[in-house]
């Protein structure tokens, strides 16, 4: 009696819609009442309480798995109302590791040998939904039976059904793919379609198994009008035409005759896919292709527009013309209001970037990056950025027009993109020796604006351009504007590493002033006071700037005001002395020099692999666990309080395991906890970002390993040296002429050096994708292999006499099959070499050829 | 396309009993399917999406595998997308490297999740194909048809695609299928209904 006042789903659906109670509520409430429900012995009452959870678990996302074993009863109802409910709960929750799954196997038999249609196309659509491993390996024969139904409702979704068992149990290939391929010459234009829909699957799987029925996909292209079909069908021939070039001959001229013909834009674009795609060395149909596209692009439906775009981009890699042509519409597209489309034009452009255009295009895209919104606008950016920094700078001809590039970019309101624009900025300093000039003019430029202090995106830009103003100070106009700059009161809005840096090119610039007043009274004795006054203006700026922060907080920016603070303090006296008494001896005059000379050495880019060159020192282990050092070093660090870790934890760090083993013996350490010594490294790491920014030349150190290897530059030297790399040089010479007349001695080399590297790292990724393929087609040869048998004689007879008498009658057809059946089984063995050589060197039928 | 404007107009009660079919614009036709009676293949659908305006869940239907947690995350993740997209914009979103082909029919959005490399005309035509045959099968469909009939809407979607492939093209089929099941289902309650059988369940 309980299904009498058992509410309905139609009753929970009104109920939800007027309920007041909050969904949750209302929804814990129904499924206290489902749970009751669902137990009674029942089957309507049970079958609706699943209905109604099942309207939960869809819409409301309810979960619902505990139901498993409910549904099960469902399903085993006779009633097809109830089995219809039943298995709609099962395909929506169960899955691979649903427990009771092991139960319906029985079940789906049952209903697949049901004569009720219907049943069985519940039954197999469940399937198609949940096939497991063990699910089709025990059903496969009830679909082998049903593929050859004689209705066209089961047989249609059996076929759709065969790529699940397949893809779970291979080896039911064997059964079914006989099957199949008969399918391929129905009448029947419903089991066509289903079908050459598996087919498609199956190539895009694997395409050399589908080869040797090209002449049958062949036949269908030619002579079907059925859009769906067709669109299946060019799928497939667009995998086969990857694997058997000669194929791409024969279909190209029916391609463009449906491309010609038919007005369905759905299979005008899947025309035009395959051709730029996969037939891209027929010159006519590309031809023809690109004119489609053009159409497509001068659509007002925005949905043509981005396919066609879409379409360019394949295209672009081998027929750059096809973008070219088209140029106008892809500009056009960048003010597009959809994002889609924008983005879409954005990357072909990009793609039509070259040597003699770069400059165009980024003046196009700078004008569109003004305009556009944030997102949009560093989408441009970006993509501007990694394009002409592309195998170091490999398109940039005009470093200087680069570099002031990079100077508009960071103009940009909406730039976000700092840490890049900053990277390269420090990058073609070291690397591009004769655009350090504009990079020092762009650089001042940047710096000296107070308004792009305030934007927190740019804080890494300005840190760049003051380290380039600092380092290559020998080119700045006006060296005193520039120390101005660097210490102008907005200054404070900058995080203090930064500001780090800041000063310490101030101490650079201040060095080199000196230096270069020194030397110029050393030469000539009659001193103008005038500069005597600039060079003493130029050190109380600095002082009155730098003073301040010699309290700071951080104590980075402390240590290095102090430097500044101090060298002042000693220079002061000898500057005032040098305009009276000519004394080469001063001490001052010995520091400048000896400061100068440290800083003129030139820092060069860093290989990717400089690191492997070191040699590792007699003595040393590489312990390859840290956290043993951090016991070791526990002892040292305790005094340590967190503030003061400058100087004093480095060394610590940095000396080498060996002399720290000697200390530990020498005292009994009762060890620090290691999540404390952790966080004071990390510290560390922080305090000493300026270290680390600068280039990549600490990475070693920050790595754990100690700090005694030879300096940068040296490292770059002996990279340089190393005559056992005549590749390298090769290289250098062959790909970039450009930049060697630019570059001069050591960077350009290591340029190339690092170019190479990224290649490498490109190519082992590639390398290792090629591994994983070839392992996997063992496994899949193995499949194959087994496919084949069971239809190979099929496949190769069928092809050798469809081939030689095409109009054929069925029954003959069939009578060969069947004889090929036999022999396959007797010879098994001898058709499984034939059969492996055969998928290594697939034979085209002359027919196609 | 004025009508596709009117729709724009917020007055939800309207919208929710407005026919769905009635909003399409004359569809620019992709796909001239009319007689192309059947068809099947691997469209490769992901899974299906039926989301209101209001970004209420009218339908879901997975045909990869996605846990409970995945489904009302993506569910959350192409609702903010979708709804927010503009009515001039193309219909393909690109989404964690699939497409996701959407058209919008009066208050309700139909999404389906492909590959990338897949047709996604193709698929606009299979979302509008459903959308037709749903209203055949309700007569001038309209959102509270699909809410009350959820069950319903599932079998049609069934009998259309089968493991995310479509399997059927005809309309009238798919209807011919639809209402013998029905059939089917009438006669078992008209039993299960019928006093006698009630009488044999309280004894």
């Amino acid at each position: 009696m309980d299904n009498l006042f058992q509410r309905s789903l139609e009753d929970l659906i009104k109920g939800f819609r007027l309920q007041l109670l909050g969904d949750s509520s209302f929804i814990s409430r129904a499924l206290e009442e489902i749970r009751r429900e669902i137990k009674a012995t029942d089957l309507s009452t049970k079958s609706t309480a699943l209905h109604k959870l099942s309207y939960l678990a869809a819409i409301h996302g309810v979960d619902m798995s505990w139901a498993a074993f409910h549904a099960l009863e469902v399903v085993s109802s006779s009633r097809f109302h109830h089995k219809r409910i039943g298995y709609q709960a099962i395909t929506q929750s169960f899955h691979d590791q649903t427990s009771v799954l092991l139960l319906i196997t029985n079940q789906l038999r049952k209903d697949l040998n049901s004569v009720n249609e219907y049943e069985v196309s519940l039954a197999l659509e469940c399937l198609s939904r949940i096939g497991t491993r063990d699910l089709a390996r025990d059903l496969s024969p009830e679909v082998f039976t049903l593929l050859g139904s004689s209705k066209s409702f089961v047989r249609k979704k059996a076929t759709g059904v065969v790529l699940r068992v397949f893809d779970k149990y291979p080896d039911a290939v064997k059964v079914c793919f006989k099957r199949l391929v008969e399918n391929l010459e129905t009448s029947d234009p419903q089991i066509l379609s289903a079908v050459v829909g598996v087919f498609c699957e199956l190539a895009s799987k694997d395409p050399t198994s589908c080869l040797p029925l090209a002449p049958e996909f062949f036949k269908i292209l030619v002579d079907s009008r059925n859009n769906w079909v067709l669109i299946k069908l060019l799928k497939i021939f667009s995998k086969l035409a990857s694997v058997e070039p000669r194929l791409g001959r024969k279909v190209a001229e029916p391609i463009c005759e449906h491309m010609k013909r038919t007005v369905a834009k759905s299979l005008v674009f899947e025309c035009v896919r395959t051709v730029v795609s996969s037939l891209s060395d027929h010159e006519a149909a590309v031809k023809l292709a690109v004119a489609k596209i053009r159409e497509f692009l001068v659509e007002d439906d925005p949905n043509l527009k981005y396919l066609g775009l879409h379409a360019l981009s394949i295209a672009a890699p081998k027929h750059l013309w096809a973008v070219l042509e088209n140029k106008e519409a892809v500009v056009k597209a960048l003010s597009d209001e959809d994002p889609n489309v924008k983005l879409e034009a954005l990357h072909l452009l990009m793609a039509m970037v070259t040597e003699d255009n770069v400059s165009e295009i980024s003046r196009i895209l700078m004008n569109y990056a003004l305009k556009s919104d944030p997102l949009f606008c560093n989408e441009i950016i970006i993509s501007v950025l990694s394009v002409c920094s592309r195998n170091a700078y490999e398109i940039i001809v005009d470093f200087d027009w680069y570099v002031s590039l990079l100077g508009e970019m960071a103009r940009i309101p909406h730039c976000q993109r700092g840490e890049e624009i900053e990277h390269q900025l420090i990058d073609i300093g070291m690397r591009v020796r004769d655009a350090r000039p504009q990079l020092v003019r762009v650089s001042w430029a940047l710096l000296i604006d107070p308004a792009l202090l305030g934007n927190m995106f740019l804080h890494p830009i300005l840190s760049a351009a003051s380290w380039v103003s600092g380092e290559y100070v020998e080119f700045a106009k006006n060296p005193y504007e520039l120390v101005e700059a660097l210490v102008q009161p907005r200054t404070d809005l900058l995080p203090p590493y930064i500001r780090a840096i800041y000063i310490h090119s101030v101490f650079k610039v201040l060095v080199f002033c000196l230096r270069s007043y020194f030397s110029a009274q050393e030469s000539s004795s009659g001193s103008s006071s005038t500069v005597y006054e600039s060079i003493l203006n130029l050190v109380n700026v600095i002082e009155i700037g730098v003073w301040p922060l010699s309290g700071a907080y951080d104590v980075e920016v402390q240590e290095r005001a102090k430097n500044v603070l101090g060298f002042i303090g000693m220079a002061k006296q000898d500057i005032a002395k040098k305009v009276n008494l000519q004394d080469n001896e001063a001490e001052a005059c010995r520091v400048t020099a000896f400061m100068e000379d440290a800083f003129s050495e030139e820092l060069g880019p860093i290989s990717a692999n400089a690191r492997e060159k070191v040699c590792v020192p007699d003595g040393l282990e590489l312990e390859e666990n840290l956290g043993d050092l951090e016991e070791i070093c526990g002892k040292f660090l305790k005094p340590v309080e967190s503030d003061s870790v400058s100087c004093t934890d480095k060394i610590t760090f940095s000396v080498s395991n060996l002399r720290i083993r000697d200390q530990q013996e020498a005292s009994s350490s009762t060890s620090l906890p290691p999540k404390e010594s952790s966080s004071l490294l990390a510290e560390h790491r922080k305090r000493h970002g300026m270290y680390y920014l600068t280039s990549e030349k600490n990475d070693p150190d920050s790595n754990g390993t100690p700090n005694d290897y030879p300096p940068a530059n040296d490292l770059a030297s002996e990279i340089l040296l190393d005559p056992l790399d005549p590749k390298r040089k090769a290289k250098h010479r062959k790909s970039r002429p450009v930049v060697v007349k630019l570059d001069e001695g050591g960077e350009s080399r290591i340029t190339t050096s690092q170019a190479k590297t990224k290649q490498e790292s490109v190519t082992d990724d590639e390398s290792l994708s090629r591994d994983i393929q070839s392992a996997l087609l063992v496994n899949k040869k193995g499949k194959e292999r087994e496919k084949c048998e069971g239809n190979s004689n099929l496949v190769v007879q069928e092809e050798e006499t469809s081939r030689i008498e095409k109009p054929q009658n069925s029954e003959k057809k069939k009578k060969k099959k069947k004889n090929g059946e036999r022999t396959s089984g007797k010879h098994r063995s001898r058709r499984r070499s034939e059969v492996a050589s055969s998928s290594e060197q697939v034979e085209i039928p002359d027919l196609l050829l | 396309m004025d009508r596709l404007m009117s729709l724009c107009v917020p007055s939800l009660n309207l919208r929710m009993h407005r026919s769905l079919i009635d909003s399409l614009e004359i569809q620019s036709c992709y796909l001239l399917s009319e007689h192309s009676c059947l068809a099947s293949g691997f469209g490769s659908i992901h899974f299906v999406l039926l989301v209101s305006r209001q970004g209420k869940v009218r339908l879901t239907k997975w045909y990869s595998p996605y846990t409970q947690k995945e489904r009302s995350k993506v569910i959350r993740e192409l609702s903010g997308v979708i709804l927010n997209r503009g009515p001039k914009l193309c219909n393909f979103v690109e989404w964690r490297g699939y497409k996701v082909v959407y058209k919008r029919y009066a208050s309700l959005y139909f999404c389906m999740c492909i590959d990338a490399e897949d047709n996604e005309l193709e698929v606009l035509e299979i979302i509008h194909h459903y959308v037709e045959i749903l209203d055949r099968y309700f007569g001038s469909v309209c959102e509270l048809d699909l809410i009350f009939n959820f069950h319903k809407a599932y079998y049609i979607l069934d009998e259309l695609l089968i493991a995310g492939e479509i399997q059927e093209s005809s309309k009238k089929t798919v209807a011919r299928i639809i209402s013998a099941q029905d059939e089917m289902v009438e006669a078992a309650k008209e039993e299960a209904g019928s006093i006698s059988y009630i009488i044999a369940q309280a004894s």
